[in-house]
Formats: structure tokens, sequence, C-alpha cells
């Protein structure tokens, strides 16, 4: 696959939001990790009809990689406006790769309380997983080569793209 | 030398390696401790106040002066980023033996110490500390003599910001013994460098510094006059040793001359808000219906001087 | 011993003389400007070509810290030192520890000092016992065991009828006081001077007053009694313009300043520079400035290096705790040369304030070099440029806020009564 083009985030959203509406009721919390996954969220929680409203995580204080990089440079609040004792959860990111940032959100996640369940969803999952993670609902899976990195964008229109990095 | 000798607090990427003083540190600094500690509050507001940060690091907190409330403070912050936390008061410990300060910093260093949170009656005793400690040793001041108090400085502009948003465009005054006080310094490079276009200091010339207009404040002996259409009253505390002798005759009379009262603060605008960096001595710089008041904002500042430290710390071991 | 100093070019304030000229030693005096005697043959020629060669330098306060504080430096470190620096007689304060106010103290002193067989050393005795300032000490007696003057060092003098009965004792016998004004309670707990740099730091301060309160009083009483007055140690501009003006008036003052005062102000203290915790402090540019030009017209009449080895262990410490003083001895000539220069000055006038004048201020045969006088002698390479570092510096102390800048003169030969005491390669 290296070498096609990468596929369109819009779609894949639709793809994802038609996964999850037969599984994430209204009640659930709904959790989008900063950056890109809080966008998505925002997206997933309006077409959803969630009516809890929506939580923001930055995993910046919970990262592993901290000592060797230091702290984010902007970190932004964690935002958890509900409870999360006891409630259906469902985790959302833009690119689910090592895995490390969701053990870091899981992590946070518990020091707010102690949820029924968590869940997990990812617009691409480009695989390298290094910790025992799984999405349960996943836009699409793809295939990088060594070195090239994927990063979602929102435009001014608010149009969500996928780009890619080389290294 | 690891660290850029004219300003021995950043490294050579121009970042923060120790924290001693508000001045010499660009505004972007500053307004990356104020953004951080942001998402700070937000963390000692939860169920569980603790992040994994600073995990299997030692934070030394050195007081060779004693001060229960500051290092209490930097003992929350430290222990709700997951840090080790020992505490020394030192004049009690080393240095009657005659132990000299280097030596003791050079014995903790011995001790896989990573943070030293520095509190000294000495002006400038951090900086000495920070020339001959380890490079991977971070500093922190704590307060030192009459010169700085960087954190505290930090988490008044953090109440500011709070309360006011913008600091722009506010008129700020600071009342007191100026001269003595390592607070209102930092306050001063702090608000000059984040841009409030109008700082005043009040008090009478015997608690003034000379040339004080040098930091870029404007100089009121009349509190009134000071007060006037101000945004933000930043008391001072003032020393029970300074309230009678050469420099003032009484604390009666300078609490009649330079005490916020309820009717002082009506000269200041309607939605002013009042900090003080605690102890309060009510009576003598404050009136208590003040200090109680609606337009105080002194206990929000302790609950922000935590979240003001995290983001120091965890800035700091960061770097 | 005949030493013939070939080649160099002979500055001698004393007697105007700025021009190259050879220079015969024998019998520890100097027997010819120019042209040999008859029958001259030397034992040692040195070749001074591109060299200076002027008198020894007269040093009026040198503390070589003994005895007392034989841990902060020793009479031989810092005899070394001074000759090291050009230095060939120099006048060390009294205030050792005991204190220099007894005839017992002062002849060991000399004796332990002339075994060394270096530099001339000229005690100044204590004016009061202990230096506390209340009962005077036995002056004759001093002067008789080889006190050249009387003086508090930098310990305060609070009582001024205890100075006004000092000065007038002292003048019945036409000793000398040296005194250096500050008033011990308006610099109380001070260590910075009271200007922009203590007020951004948060540095207790000294304020100018504390300076011209104590001159004041000091200029009175010098009238009053007519004793031989030496004022140590000037700081700021109004100090200078007061000097100036009583000297105006005809009064028979003199004057000195540190050779670290007439280059740094309060702005070099940086971040809490130990090495800038002087006495008196440091003050603003302006009156950094004023210093040099009252040294440069005649109002100072000389330069000092108020040597004051510290050892690390009372330097290294936070500002207001540290030892002041900075070690000075093999400073002072750079620093001369550096002032004159930057003022625009002949060099045989700037050295002046460091060979002649001294050693008017001090009483002393020393600072010239016609025919006949003592061969005192400094040779010295004005252009050569060295640094400032640990390792250059022969005294013990290594406290000296020029460490690691660059100076320009460099001492090569010194000669003490016609005989080598120092070389350098």
């Amino acid at each position: 696959m290296p070498g096609t083009p990468l596929p369109d985030a819009e779609e894949l959203l639709a793809a994802l939001t038609d996964q999850m509406r037969s599984h994430v009721g209204p009640d659930c919390g709904l959790i989008g990790i900063h950056t890109g996954g809080v966008w998505l969220a925002e997206r997933l929680h309006h077409a959803l009809g969630i009516k809890v409203p929506l939580g923001t995580l930055d995993v910046s204080f919970y990262r592993d990689d901290y000592r060797k990089i230091g702290l984010h440079r902007d970190v932004k609040p964690s935002q958890l406006p509900f409870d999360v004792e006891g409630r259906h959860l469902v985790l959302v990111d833009d690119v689910l790769y090592t895995g490390r940032t969701i053990r870091a959100a899981l992590n946070e996640l518990f020091d707010y309380g102690r949820p029924a369940s968590i869940r997990l969803a990812a617009l691409v999952d480009r695989g390298g997983r290094e910790l025992p993670i799984a999405p349960q609902f996943v836009g699409a899976a793809i295939t990088l080569a060594p070195g090239q990195s994927v990063e979602l964008q929102r435009a001014g229109s608010g149009r969500l793209a996928l780009v890619l990095h080389e290294a | 030398m690891w660290l850029d000798p004219s300003n021995p607090q950043l490294n050579k990427n121009g970042e923060l390696h120790h924290l001693l003083s508000i001045e010499g540190l660009p505004a972007n600094v500053l307004w990356q401790i104020l953004d951080t500690a942001r998402s700070f509050v937000g963390v000692t507001q939860r169920e569980v106040k603790k992040v994994p940060l600073l995990r299997g690091k030692a934070v030394f907190n050195l007081f060779f002066e004693p001060s229960t409330r500051t290092r209490t403070t930097f003992e929350i912050a430290a222990k709700r980023l997951s840090a080790d936390v020992i505490n020394l008061a030192i004049n009690v410990s080393s240095q009657t033996k005659g132990e000299s300060v280097l030596d003791t910093v050079a014995n903790l260093s011995a001790m896989q110490a990573d943070m030293f949170i520095v509190r000294h009656a000495a002006s400038g005793a951090p900086y000495l500390i920070a020339r001959h400690v380890a490079p991977e040793i971070h500093v922190i001041n704590a307060g030192d003599g009459r010169h700085a108090h960087p954190t505290q400085g930090l988490l008044d502009m953090f109440t500011i910001r709070h309360y006011k948003e913008n600091l722009s465009n506010l008129r700020v005054a600071i009342v007191g013994d100026i001269l003595h006080s390592r607070v209102a310094r930092s306050q001063i490079h702090a608000l000059t460098t984040l841009g409030c276009p109008e700082i005043r200091v009040i008090g009478p010339r015997t608690l003034m510094p000379s040339q004080v207009e040098s930091l870029g404040v404007h100089v009121y002996e009349d509190m009134r006059q000071g007060l006037k259409g101000v945004d933000v009253v930043m008391m001072l505390r003032l020393q029970s040793e300074r309230m009678q002798g050469a420099l003032l005759p009484s604390a009666q009379e300078f609490f009649k001359y330079y005490g916020l009262t309820e009717d002082k603060l009506a000269l200041a605008r309607p939605d002013a808000i009042v900090l003080h960096p605690g102890p309060m001595n009510r009576g003598v710089e404050i009136d208590s219906s003040v200090a109680d008041g609606a337009h105080s904002v002194i206990l929000p500042q302790v609950t922000f001087g935590i979240a003001i430290r995290m983001a120091v710390m965890s800035i700091l071991a960061g770097n | 011993m005949k030493i013939h100093i070939k080649g160099g070019r002979l500055i001698d304030p004393a007697n105007g003389i700025d021009a190259n000229r050879d220079v015969y030693i024998a019998a520890g005096r100097v027997v010819a400007i120019g042209e040999a005697p008859k029958g001259y043959s030397a034992n040692r020629t040195i070749d001074a070509s591109g060299l200076a060669v002027c008198p020894g330098l007269v040093d009026l306060a040198a503390r070589l810290r003994e005895p007392g504080f034989e841990y902060m430096a020793t009479l031989e470190s810092e005899m070394q030192a001074a000759v090291a620096g050009g230095v060939t007689s120099l006048a060390c304060p009294p205030d050792t520890d005991p204190p220099l106010d007894e005839p017992g103290l002062v002849e060991m002193l000399k004796f332990r000092a002339r075994s060394l067989n270096q530099a001339h050393v000229y005690p100044v005795g204590a004016l009061t016992a202990g230096l506390k300032g209340a009962r005077l000490t036995e002056m004759a007696e001093l002067r008789d065991a080889g006190c050249v003057a009387f003086s508090q060092g930098d310990a305060p003098m609070t009582d001024n009828q205890v100075a006004f009965l000092a000065m007038q004792y002292a003048a019945t016998f036409g000793f000398a006081v040296w005194l250096r004004p500050q008033d011990a309670m308006l610099a109380r707990n001070g260590v910075a001077h009271d200007g922009q740099v203590a007020t951004r730091l948060g540095l207790p301060a000294i304020p100018v007053c504390a300076e011209t309160v104590a001159l004041s009083s000091i200029l009175i009483l010098a009238r009053e009694t007519g004793a031989r007055v030496h004022l140590a140690r000037l700081s700021s501009a109004e100090a200078v313009k007061m000097v100036r003006q009583a000297k105006d008036l005809g009064l028979a003052v003199t004057s000195d300043v540190a050779a670290h005062h007439v280059h740094l102000s309060e702005m070099d203290i940086g971040y809490f520079d130990p090495n800038c915790h002087v006495t008196p402090p440091f003050r603003s540019l302006r009156d950094r400035d004023a210093l040099r030009q009252g040294l440069a017209d005649g109002t100072i009449d000389a330069l000092c290096s108020d040597h004051t080895p510290v050892d690390d262990d009372a330097k290294q410490l936070p500002f207001s705790e540290a030892e002041s003083g900075v070690t000075g001895l093999e400073l002072l000539l750079p620093l001369t040369l550096k002032w004159a220069e930057e003022t625009g000055l002949p060099l045989a006038h700037g050295l002046a304030r460091i060979t002649s004048d001294a050693a008017r201020v001090l009483g002393i045969d020393a600072g010239h070099l016609a025919v006949g006088a003592i061969a005192d002698v400094c040779i010295f390479d004005p252009a050569y440029y060295w640094r400032v570092d640990r390792a250059a510096l022969r005294s013990q102390g290594k406290n000296t806020p020029f460490l690691g800048l660059e100076v320009k003169g460099k001492v090569r030969w010194t000669l003490v009564e016609g005989q080598v005491v120092y070389e350098s390669r």
C-alpha cells in the first residue's frame, strides 16, 4: 500500500459512525483524545445523538515518553463533564499505532473513577502495536512504510483530511 | 558550562532549567507555565488528584529559613506529580554545625536528588546553589531574602488572568513594604514581562527601595491616589519586626495610611480584585472585611499556587 | 651585585623622565642613568628592550593576612604576589587578628617580612586598641616599632569624640591618620550600593550618604585638629567633590581609591557574584566615572590594590554572607594601565599614582629612580595580554571579579634594593 493515496477521512468517519450507531447508546460517555480525537468525537457526538456532554482528554501528564521528550509545550486541560463511575465509555482517537497513548488515557480515566466499560474507536489503525490494545471500532486499517507517519488535519471549513509525513 | 552564564536559568535551547527569578525569563516561558498550570487546576479538582509525571523522582525541600506554608504547597504539588518528597529544615541541622550551603547541597546531590526547592534568608542563595549543582539537577527558588519568590509571582499572574483574562489592559497596584518584599519584585517582573501597561507601587518612603522606578513602576505615597481606577490590588505582608522602629512608628499608623479598607478599596474599579500572598496580618495591611469580602481572591490564590508549582516542576523535570 | 637594565623605556614620573635610558645599579642603588659610570662592569644585564622600566610600585593597602588569618593567606604567598605584581613597597592595614595595636606585633610582622627579603612592608598601626574605637593605642611606641600611619582599617569609628581626640593626639607627634569614610550606622547590614542593582536583586543597601556623612565629619575634625589625614577608599562622586572642595580650601588631606573601583560598578554584581562584594560597595557608573576623573585631576592622590585574599569557604556563600574584598596585588599594575589608557593619560601620569604619589602619601623614600635612589624597580611589558585565572595568581586569594578576563600589562622583573626578587619568562 505505500505509495497509494491515503483514504478520505470524511468517508472513514462516515463508516465509523455507521459501525458505532447500533452499539453506542445516548447514555454512553464519548471521550476524544487531544487533538485529532477531539475533532472526531465532536462529529461522532453529534451524529450519534449522544446526550451526555462530550469529554476530552490530554494525556500529556500520563505519557511514558515524558522522560525522553519532556512535557508537551501546549498541554490542554482534560475535561470530563460527567461522572465516569459506572458508565460505559468510548475513547476516540485519530490514529492508532503503538497503543501507548491509549494506555495513558486509560490510566488517566481511572483517576476519575471506575467506569462500567471502555471501548476504543479509531479513524485509522496503522498497526505496530507495542501493547495488548485493540479497537472495537475502526474506520480503516492502513500500512505505512518505515519512517512514514500519518496525521489528521482539520481545515477551516471543518473538513477532516489525513496527511502523510515522511521522516 | 551547560547554562548560559548571562541567564543561568535557561539551558542552551532557551528552555527553563532552573526557576530562580522571573527577571530574565522570556514571556513565552511564563505563558507556558501559566497554560500548563491551567491544566493542572483540572487535575486538582478530580477524585484522584495525582498524575504520574514525576514518578521515581526525588524532590528535596531545602528550607534554610522556616516556612511551613510555602513548604507545604511545594510538597503537595510534588506529591500530586507522584514524586518522592524529602523535607529538610536546614536551619536546625547542619547549618548550626557550621556546614556551608554548598557542602549541604553536595551531600544531598550524592543522594540522587532530581530537584531542589530552596528557601533562604539571603538574596541570591539559589543562584549560588544552581551554579554548583550537577547539570541534571533542577533548582526552584522558593523565596530568597528580599530578592525573588517566582512561584508566588506566577501564581499571582495566574490568579489575575483567571479573573481578568487579559493582562495587557490592566492597572495594577502593589501596596506596602516594597523594600523588603521578594514577592513584590517577582510580581513586578512578571507584570512587565507579560505586558501589563501600568504598575503602581504604594508605600511610605522608608519601605520603598531607591530608584524603584527603574523596574518599570510608578510610585505613589498616597494610597488613595494610588488605588484610583485600578483593576487589581496586590497587598504585601508586613513583617512584625518592621512594624515599630525606625521604618514605621506603629502598626496602627501603618494601617491607617496603607492598610486596605473598604473605603479605600472603593476608589478602585468596581470589579477590582484583591490579592495577598499570605499569611495576612488582619488589621495591619488589610481589614478583615476586605480580606473576606467579595473582591478578595486570596483563597483561590492558594489553590492556584499548587497548580503553578506542579506546572513549574513538570516543565523543569522534562527539560 | 651590579645590574645593568638595558634598552628599556625608563618612566620615572617623579623626575619627569619618559625616554629610552639604560639604568645602572650597584650596591642596591641607582648609580647612573643613560651612560654607564666609569669602570662599571655589570654582573648581570637585563635586556629590557620593548619593555617599560619604572620605580617599584607602592601599594597603600595590602592585607598580608598575618597574624590571624593564615588559612586565607600567608606572608609567604602574599609577599610573592606583591613582587609578581611589581609592588616593592606596601602598607598593610592593622585589621589582622589580633589587630596591630601593640609594638610587639608590629616588630614581629616587620621581622617576618624582612626575613623573606622581598617587598618593603610598612605596617599601619591601629588607631584604637583592638580597633574598637574607644581607647587610643600607644602611637609613639608603635611608630618606633615601624608604623608609618594609624588607622581603623575597615572597623568603624562610631564615636566622634574618640576620633577628635585621636586626631589631636596623632597631630601632637605629626603622625598621619588614615580613615575610611563610612558611617557605620548608615551602612548597617548593607552589602551593595543603594541603587538600581540593590533594588533589583533585593540586596541590603549602603547609601552614598553613609560615605559623605562620615567624610564631612572627618574633614571638619581634620581642620579642627590640624592632623595629617588620609582618606582611604573613596567610592562616590559626591565624596570626590567634597574632597576636591576641601583641597581647594587648603586642607592638607590626601586620598586614595581602590584599583577595582575605577573600573567596576554595581552593574558588575550581575547575578550575585560574591567577588563583587567589596567595601565600600561598587557604586553607580556615574560614581565610577567621577572616581576616574578625580584620580586624573589629582583630587585622589593614589590608587591602591586594597588587596584582601579571601578563601573559597568564606567567599562561595550567598552574596551578603560572603566576606568582602578582592585579591589585588597582581592586578594593581594592569588596572592602573587600563585606567590611564581609557582616560587618555600618558603612561607616566598613570604610573605616578602607584609610585611617586603613593610614596608621598606614605611619607617614604621610594617611588623614584634618580641617581642615588634605592633600586626598587619594576620592569614590565605594557602591551602583553594575560588571562586572570586561578593558576596565574600567586596570591592564595583567587577572589577577583576579573577572573577569566584578559588584562594588559605584565611584570617581567622586579628588583628590590638592587636584587632581582621576581622574574617571569
